[in-house]
């Protein structure tokens, strides 16, 4: 009796808390998104669909935005991290694991201070425009801050080691003697790296992907830090609408409309990438 | 490849598979420098069985690496069909490879495994078709196609390994120990269906083992490396017969070292006489008296008995030490006069009791032609 218990004793505190601290808000949020009314009068929930529809219309813009955004930021975080994480798996010998925690330094730094520190950087008279601008290299009215690229830029540097690190892992899986035996058959250097390696390391790139794609696109402090009125995204707006204008049922609405948009997303791109007919067509 | 197709034409018809000229190879490890191949010079022959046998870290794997492009000896040539292939990456040469672990690409179906190879060389797809084909039935695989790796048990993965490299139609194989992961039952059948393929298809096999029996049984001539050289190199029996150094004749099979002082020289015979009634006749030793010999006897060819033997057989006394009861053989050791434990086996024959006990005087005997100076 004990012994079939046992199991769900486990997973009783992790459980709970999760039922306390994630299921229960959600289901509060989600009653939110159907209320009307405000702050001063209260909230009523009467089931009030339009919130949907009225937030989705009225940010369709930065809706848009956010996910353009996010899919930048994850194609430059993949870009950058794979041959970082190749680099490591294969040519980093017995300093692995060093370079790995240099990926991971930046992370003993708070996000916010990061992201301010990028400010600094790219400020229109900072250390890098300034002195280029006096050379007389740039234009006196060229600025990076307040654009979409400083946005993207700062969620690509925020996010990367979230792509490295399973990207590494795939690629530290990947038997160096499966390389050598597809250059034993034929394979060049890059046909080796197209038909072993790479498809190998997919599921990887795979939940990189995952786990950048979904908080970039809900990040607001890059867009709050370096962009401007015209960068706004979807994170912003919910944090104005919650924090600024109290505005609960609207934010709320929005919030689940971006998890709903994500999630498909996420479930699409699944079915194309996370079975083996993947593999199966990179095999050929 | 087609490089080495010319150069081939070029040459005399007769052509060595595989020929090793001087070959070093020296690697840097924590800022020593570690030499794993110390001057091999070797020539395989088409169509041929070819192993190197030796213990680990003897430089045979390191030896086949070279052939096979994936390490670059320091010094020294390797010939492939005529051509000097130093610096050829190993996707040019045209030798295969079946790996120690397989290396088999577990995101792909056994079928695509095999056609790997002549993909990459753009065949035809009906011909890929038909050659995986015909290869899968040769190694008995026919209808696991679309199977993967993982999915097949070890002796499979291993014939999917060899089917891989094989449908190539490489001009050499190279097997680097493929047996070593099978359990024994699975490892004998291989090994005689290792033979059964070669004689198929007539390609030229490199075999990298440690396992002497595997090489014994499977290889028309055998290397065997200590340390970097090659200490014998030549076809089962003689190595097994007559082993050229005392590594040698510890290495393959059990053997009994013995040594003594030459009492005289009868011909090319010398002979030692340890006691009384003791001689040991070494044909072939090019030993005079007073010199010091070294020689092996291997221990199915010592007879055992409770009396010296009669005539002109080798006779040495000594204390049975141990029985060990073997099934089909008996296992003696025995301490002899001259202080050196010697092994004989002892078949079966009847099932009569043991011819001695541990504690027993006995006389070993043999015929002289089955010592060996070490060295000679």
């Amino acid at each position: 009796m004990r012994r079939r218990l046992a199991p769900y004793l486990l997973v009783l505190p992790g459980g709970l808390w999760l039922a306390i601290f994630f299921v229960l808000p959600m289901v509060v949020m989600l009653s939110f998104s159907l209320m009307q009314g405000d702050v001063v009068n209260g909230f009523q929930l009467t089931w009030h669909w339009q919130n949907y529809t009225d937030s989705l219309s009225a940010y369709d813009d930065q809706l848009i935005r956010s996910l353009v955004y996010g899919l930048l930021a994850t194609a430059a975080c993949v870009l950058l991290a794979y041959p970082a994480a190749y680099w490591i798996a294969f040519r980093g010998g017995s300093r692995k694991s060093t370079y790995l925690f240099l990926m991971l330094l930046p992370f003993f730094v708070s996000f916010v201070l990061r992201t301010f520190s990028w400010k600094f950087l790219l400020a229109d008279d900072g250390i890098v425009l300034g002195p280029l601008k006096n050379a007389g290299l740039l234009p006196q009215d060229f600025h990076v801050l307040a654009t979409g690229f400083a946005v993207v830029a700062g969620l690509t540097y925020n996010y990367l080691p979230f792509m490295v690190l399973p990207i590494y892992v795939a690629l530290e899986r990947v038997d160096p003697r499966l390389i050598e035996a597809a250059q034993d058959l034929y394979a060049g250097r890059a046909q080796a790296f197209l038909r072993v390696v790479l498809p190998l390391s997919v599921p990887g790139v795979f939940a990189g992907v995952l786990m950048t794609f979904v908080p970039v696109s809900a990040d607001y402090v890059n867009a709050t830090v370096l962009g401007g009125t015209n960068n706004t995204m979807i994170g912003n707006v919910i944090q104005n609408l919650y924090l600024v204008n109290n505005d609960y049922p609207q934010a709320a609405a929005l919030s689940f409309a971006l998890m709903a948009i994500l999630l498909i997303g996420i479930f699409a791109y699944a079915r194309a990438l996370g079975t083996e007919d993947v593999l199966e067509v990179a095999a050929r | 490849m087609t490089e080495l197709r010319e150069t081939e034409a070029a040459t005399a018809a007769k052509v060595a598979a595989i020929e090793l000229r001087g070959v070093v190879k020296s690697f840097q490890s924590h800022g020593e420098t570690v030499t794993a191949v110390r001057g091999v010079d070797l020539t395989i022959a088409e169509g041929e069985f070819f192993s190197l046998l030796g213990p680990s870290g003897c430089g045979k794997t390191t030896t086949m690496r070279m052939i096979a492009g994936f390490d670059e000896p320091t010094e020294g040539q390797i010939i492939l069909h005529g051509g000097d292939v130093v610096g050829v990456p190993p996707n040019r040469r045209d030798v295969n490879m079946v790996f120690q672990s397989y290396a088999l690409f577990p995101h792909m179906s056994v079928f695509e495994n095999v056609a790997f190879g002549l993909r990459r060389k753009n065949t035809p797809k009906d011909e890929v078709t038909r050659r995986v084909g015909e290869m899968l039935e040769i190694v008995d695989l026919a209808g696991r196609e679309k199977r993967r790796p993982r999915e097949l048990s070890g002796g499979q993965q291993q014939r999917v390994a060899l089917a891989r490299a094989l449908v190539n139609r490489p001009r050499a194989l190279l097997l680097d120990e493929p047996l070593g992961a099978l359990d024994l039952k699975l490892r004998q059948a291989m090994q005689v269906e290792l033979k059964r393929i070669q004689r198929e298809v007539g390609i030229t096999f490199v075999y990298v083992t440690h396992d002497q029996g595997e090489a014994l049984t499977m290889s028309d001539r055998i290397a065997v490396m200590n340390e970097g050289v090659i200490e014998q190199l030549g076809p089962p029996r003689q190595v097994y017969e007559r082993p050229a150094t005392a590594f040698v004749a510890g290495f393959i099979g059990t053997s009994n070292v013995l040594s003594g002082t030459v009492a005289r020289a009868d011909g090319d015979t010398a002979v030692i006489e340890p006691g009384p009634g003791e001689r040991i006749l070494i044909p072939g030793a090019a030993a005079e008296a007073g010199g010091t010999v070294e020689l092996t006897v291997r221990p199915e060819k010592i007879a055992i008995g409770l009396h010296p033997p009669d005539g002109e057989a080798c006779a040495l006394r000594g204390t049975v030490t141990e029985v060990v009861y073997l099934g089909t053989f008996t296992n003696y050791t025995v301490r002899t006069s001259t202080g050196a434990e010697v092994v004989v086996f002892v078949q079966n024959a009847s099932s009569a009791d043991d011819v001695a006990a541990s504690g027993d005087t006995v006389w070993l005997s043999w015929e002289p032609r089955h010592s060996y100076a070490i060295g000679a």
